[in-house]
């Protein structure tokens, strides 16, 4: 494995074109809006043929945006597109096929039962007769194999294989179809550090065959260690364009989130108390008989919190739905001293809340909020049997779930401050403050949070992370998930580190940065 | 960022689905050489324009009002419950059963156990398939369907081989006793002195059928479990997020359901036919679904709905006898509403969504 | 029971099966490509009446079957429109078009024949049955001699292309390009969609092969099973079809296998009234409600899980 976070080998040699050669991609002037939303605002770039260019951006940037663009998924408002020199229209994804873009997505689009090769051939197969084109897509995937280090067994079941395999499918179908540009959608988010590496040699040797990657991410290791060149985009905006070896991940951070980043939140030191949540031996085997978590250990303390940092799909998830009363798992879990229920026969959202667990959820559109609900009424919600909330033994009291979310609106800065507005119709960060709100107020002993800034504005984040340490001030325990090191990092008192199910190892924010967390969280050392 | 206003939602978009469907309805009558303006007269006269056209347009619309709150309270929790028929039928035995075998001395001591029967056996046939969607995934729009289908199968059999009266070639139960027949509704209005039809079966229990209107709305917007059944029919994973049983919520919004259904026997069985018979429902359980969409699962557009079904029953009727429209006119009016404003609806809503963002605009 | 009473019970289950297998494999098509269809007893019922009357006006059965396959095209139009083009509920739309067809076929066929919603009897345009080759020589061979000439010959000319149609579908599933988009369209809609072909395109197209066969389906109750339509005279069996589709879990030679056993179940209530077992007797109705009762337990999956296309009900939304 190549060195983390600085130059690969070859990540400084400059890509293999002549300065006359026509660019594999040029955009000019692209601009797409949804509704009152600028998803993309006069964008133009240009990406070498025969070299990996990464775009960078946090969530919300545009970047999926301007690749579906590009793939004929979404038209553009405004700009024009030129494919190796010639100015092209992309309708659709035929179109974009046809103008030799191959484009691999985060969530794969391939049909699960059907073998490797079916979907190889989906859509482009050779005639009305299945036989000649299976065939043909067995000899060239033998080929592709050889010569790319991409071997996948062409009569597996799609469904059958390991997510870095199934990518490799997606790398497959692009090139049957004669792709000469590839694009991959945030790639490795949900492969293991192997994975990932071998997806960088299939790209590097793709790369010296002469085709053009371009790589979407928000991972500024992986931008280093593998592009040639890097593009930044901040708001719907293209901020900057430059050769990989002359930045820096200091940089691109900067250059991304737009100012210095807050690499430190105001925060006193923690003054942790007795134990509020203790995990032993926790155990989970999910419904496809996948190993999920194997054997956590670890525990919060009353005014602390605990920050589990990891690559997505590590167990983070699974360690949340659990502790939440939504996951059966074995193993033992106490909150102050009392041993609650992983068995789902007595424990569930409802009882952890009672056990003074308050859980703000990953998905908060998804879990968190019912989004077609009034904010009044998710502001009750999972505490709808709170005897506030009632006015006899009979009826809910709508009126005192109205005043509450009024006044929750206000100290936490809620807008539009309307309790009578639908859940969906309110921005991501605000969203977030109705949650963060409902679940922070109810004085919870133990606060699980899992995401708590994904797609939410500066501001919100800010005000976010002060009333999560404000909690911790008050004594209460926290553990805190994220995928963003830097949040981790901020707002910690103890970091521990998750990979594959296990808890790769503890530090303290103070003595560790994000290097070190890197090698915690690719599953070196411990 | 509201696409449209409230009152648009949930009056106008049903409101112009309906005038579509009637418009088609009436091109319908038209291309079989009828007059659609002198068609609408006859319904009109005929379901409106007496006491007794009255009686019959309310008695149907207190079958419609159970069956279409049962379908509403499945619709809250995500479920679409089309064995209304079914359940209906078997409420239908369930009345049968308690009023046949128990000496009641009085009609109201027998009104509320037949509700209560009628509600259970409803409940009790579509508790199977609601377990069936909790516990093993099976679709419940499929099993509704075979319970349909298997209810009238076994219906068919005990009233051919068990509950037919010795000697009679009709496969029907024996008539109830007379204790147990209920007010019509002109013996409910004489006590106020209001005049009414004593010719029509219209009865009590569209008092009972109000009251239900009432209860479920209160169910649905004012309490604990119709909070979670509505939050479980909108999210699931949410609901679980909120400690909301998925089990516990489809047994429960289904028993609900399929009890409403049941009750209906009240009206047709006890307080019409007097007695069991054959295909006693004559697809109000299906007429159900309609109302539930066309009221949006809202019990005062349900009530709506439902008069609106009435009438068109018992005008359809009129039609038959005065013209050569046969009754299926209402078969078909019926699977148009139940198309524009279930599965079109977006057909409707779009242009209208359209309307009002371009309005919005101009006025800014 | 005597082995003429046999023949005599499987011949009739292949007449009763046919219909029941033509709409099946009809669902098949759909359904495997996503569309859920409740809707084909209402398809069935509309190309029954109009595939009788024609039959009766024009005297010929084939404009009568062409007519019949029509009306259930264009109800199959509006079943793709709502569930397709508009992303409505595709459970809704089915309940829709059942009831359509149920009123309109009355509404018409009284407007037109004035007989309370039936066709005239057809005399011709009927369906005759085809004596295959050396049916008659044969005939005196004792066992396969009847097996030959009363139950395999002697049938319409539906009932073997029902029969020739369940490996056509098989081979048109599962070895050409169409059958692969088809099924793809149906387990995950996306991927079909990033290769460069159109959703609904297909969806259309597995929705109108639906609506033909269909149509196939109704003309053969109206021209073949009986001679002329009757109000209501699909009676449930879209809705048997439907299950037969589930208990061949979507594939087509189970589905031929589904449909024989129902029509086996059919055949025999029809024959006998109650089967007296020894120690039970199973009353009729217990026959007629049996595919029901089968129906339940294989979606309970006790006995084997029927897993549905996965994309099935869903409208396809394009998203990231």
């Amino acid at each position: 494995m190549e060195p983390l976070g600085g130059v690969s080998p070859d990540g400084g040699r400059p890509a293999a074109v002549a300065p006359s050669a026509p660019w594999a991609i040029e955009l000019r002037g692209i601009s797409k809006a949804f509704g009152p939303v600028q998803a993309n605002r006069d964008i133009s770039i240009r990406i070498a043929r025969g070299s990996i260019h990464g775009i960078v951006g946090e969530n919300g940037a545009g970047k999926s945006t301007l690749m579906s663009i590009l793939y004929g998924f979404y038209r553009a408002d405004a700009g024009e597109i030129l494919i190796g020199g010639r100015p092209v229209q992309i309708p659709d994804s035929q179109a974009a096929i046809r103008a030799g873009i191959g484009m691999v997505f985060q969530h794969f689009k391939l049909v699960p039962n059907f073998t490797v090769l079916e979907n190889v051939i989906l859509g482009a197969e050779d005639g009305a007769l299945l036989r000649p084109s299976l065939t043909r897509a067995r000899a060239v995937l033998a080929d592709l194999a050889r010569e790319y280090d991409l071997d996948v067994d062409p009569n597996a079941v799609v469904e059958n294989l390991s997510v870095g395999h199934q990518q490799r499918v997606e790398i497959l179908k692009a090139l049957f179809r004669r792709a000469d540009i590839l694009i991959l959608d945030e790639p490795t988010g949900v492969l293991t550090p192997d994975e990932a590496d071998h997806l960088f040699r299939i790209l590097r040797g793709l790369r010296d065959q002469g085709k053009t990657i371009v790589l979407i991410t928000h991972k500024l290791r992986e931008i280093m260690e593998i592009t040639d060149h890097v593009s930044v985009m901040r708001r719907g905006q293209m901020v900057a364009t430059v050769p990989t070896p002359e930045t820096s991940p200091e940089q691109l951070a900067e250059l991304m989130v737009g100012r210095k980043v807050l690499l430190h939140v105001d925060k006193g030191p923690a003054a942790p108390g007795r134990t509020v949540l203790q995990v032993e031996n926790l155990a989970l085997t999910d419904a496809q008989g996948v190993q999920r978590l194997r054997g956590i250990n670890l525990h919060v303390r009353a005014g602390e919190i605990l920050g589990i940092a990891g690559v997505a799909g590590n167990g983070q998830s699974e360690l949340l739905d659990v502790l939440g009363g939504y996951a059966r798992a074995t193993g033992r879990v106490t909150v102050n001293g009392v041993e609650i229920d992983l068995t789902g026969r007595t424990g569930d959202g409802r009882s952890r809340r009672a056990q003074g667990i308050a859980h703000v959820p990953e998905d908060r559109q998804v879990r968190g909020l019912i989004l077609d609900f009034a904010a009044w009424e998710n502001v009750g919600f999972g505490y709808h049997h709170a005897p506030e909330y009632q006015k006899n033994a009979l009826f809910m009291d709508n009126d005192a779930l109205r005043a509450d979310c009024a006044a929750k609106m206000a100290r936490f800065d809620i807008r539009p401050p309307i309790p009578a507005l639908a859940a969906r119709n309110f921005s991501g960060g605000n969203q977030q403050k109705i949650i963060v709100a409902r679940e922070i107020e109810r004085n919870p002993d133990l606060l699980l949070v899992g995401q708590p800034t994904r797609g939410v504005d500066i501001g919100a984040i800010e005000f976010i992370h002060k009333q999560i340490i404000a909690l911790r001030d008050a004594g209460k325990a926290i553990l805190l998930v994220s995928v963003e090191l830097d949040e981790i990092l901020s707002l910690s008192d103890r970091i521990a580190v998750m990979f594959d199910g296990r808890i790769m190892g503890e530090r303290l924010p103070s003595e560790t940065n994000e290097r070190d967390l890197g090698l915690l969280m690719a599953g070196m050392a411990g | 960022m509201e696409r449209m206003p409230k009152w648009a939602d949930v009056a106008l978009v049903p409101l112009m689905s309906l005038m579509l469907a009637f418009a088609i309805s009436a091109l319908v009558i038209a291309a079989i050489g009828e007059n659609p303006w002198a068609a609408i007269r006859t319904m009109v006269t005929g379901a409106l324009g007496s006491t007794y056209g009255w009686g019959y347009t309310l008695y149907y619309t207190t079958n419609f009002l159970f069956t279409g709150l049962a379908v509403s309270v499945a619709f809250h929790a995500g479920l679409f419950n089309i064995g209304g028929e079914g359940q209906a039928a078997l409420g239908g035995l369930g009345v049968a059963l308690c009023c046949l075998f128990i000496p009641w001395p009085h009609w109201s001591l027998a009104l509320i156990a037949a509700t209560l029967s009628g509600a259970a056996f409803g409940a009790a046939w579509a508790a199977l398939p609601a377990w069936l969607q909790a516990r093993r995934g099976s679709h419940i729009v499929i099993t509704t369907i075979m319970f349909n289908f298997i209810g009238a199968s076994l219906l068919n059999y005990l009233l051919v081989n068990v509950l037919k009266p010795q000697g009679s070639m009709d496969p029907a139960t024996a008539r109830f006793a007379p204790e147990v027949r209920l007010p019509g509704l002109h013996e409910v209005l004489a006590v106020a002195g209001i005049p009414f039809s004593k010719a029509t079966p219209v009865n009590v229990t569209l008092l009972v059928g109000l009251a239900a209107c009432v209860a479920v709305w209160a169910l649905i917007w004012r309490t604990r479990l119709g909070y979670e059944i509505r939050a479980f029919g909108k999210s699931e994973k949410a609901a679980v997020y909120a400690g909301i049983r998925p089990v516990r919520i489809t047994m429960v919004a289904m028993l609900i359901s399929g009890g409403l259904a049941g009750m209906m026997a009240i009206n047709n069985v006890m307080g019409e036919a007097e007695r069991l018979v054959m295909n006693s429902v004559e697809g109000a359980g299906f007429i159900g679904i309609a109302v539930a969409l066309m009221g949006r699962g809202h019990p005062f557009g349900v009530l709506l709905a439902a008069l609106l079904f009435g009438f068109l029953y018992q005008g359809g009727a009129e039609l038959a006898l005065f013209t050569s429209i046969p009754r299926e006119l209402i078969v078909v009016i019926q699977a148009l509403v139940i198309l524009f404003t279930g599965a079109l609806d977006d057909l409707v809503r779009r242009p209208v969504a359209a309307l009002f963002r371009l309005t919005r605009k101009e006025t800014r | 029971m005597d082995f003429a009473t046999l023949i005599q019970i499987l011949d009739s289950t292949l007449r009763l099966a046919t219909p029941l297998l033509l709409a099946c494999l009809a669902g098949l098509y759909s359904e495997r490509a996503g569309v859920f269809d409740i809707g084909l007893e209402g398809k069935m019922l509309a190309a029954a009446f109009l595939s009788g009357a024609v039959a009766f006006v024009s005297g010929s059965v084939w404009l009568g079957v062409l007519a019949g396959i029509g009306a259930s095209l264009a109800l199959s139009a509006v079943h793709g429109l709502a569930s397709i083009t508009f992303r409505g509920n595709q459970l809704i739309s089915g309940v829709a078009i059942n009831f359509l067809a149920s009123g309109l076929t009355v509404l018409v066929g009284q407007n037109w024949f004035e007989l309370g919603g039936r066709t005239p009897a057809l005399t011709e345009g009927r369906f005759q049955p085809i004596t295959l080759p050396l049916a008659e020589t044969l005939a005196p061979v004792p066992v396969l001699g009847p097996i030959y000439s009363d139950l395999i010959s002697g049938h319409s000319a539906l009932v073997y292309l029902a029969l020739a149609l369940v490996p056509a579908s098989w081979w048109l599933l599962n070895r050409t390009r169409f059958g692969l988009r088809l099924r793809a369209v149906g387990e995950n809609p996306a991927a079909v969609d990033t290769a460069g072909v159109s959703v609904v395109g297909i969806r259309f197209a597995a929705v109108a092969i639906c609506g033909v066969l269909c149509g196939l389906a109704g003309a053969y109750l109206a021209t073949a099973l009986s001679a002329g339509f009757v109000k209501e005279m699909t009676a449930g069996r879209g809705y048997i079809a439907l299950a037969a589709l589930i208990f061949a879990k979507w594939r087509p030679f189970a589905a031929m296998g589904a449909c024989l056993l129902f029509g086996l179940l059919e055949a025999v209530a029809n024959r006998f009234q109650n089967i007296d077992l020894g120690v039970v007797v199973l009353p009729v109705q217990f026959m007629q409600a049996l595919p029901y009762i089968l129906t339940v337990v294989i979606l309970a999956g006790f006995v084997g899980k029927a897993i549905p296309p996965r994309a099935g009900g869903e409208p396809y939304v394009k998203e990231r």
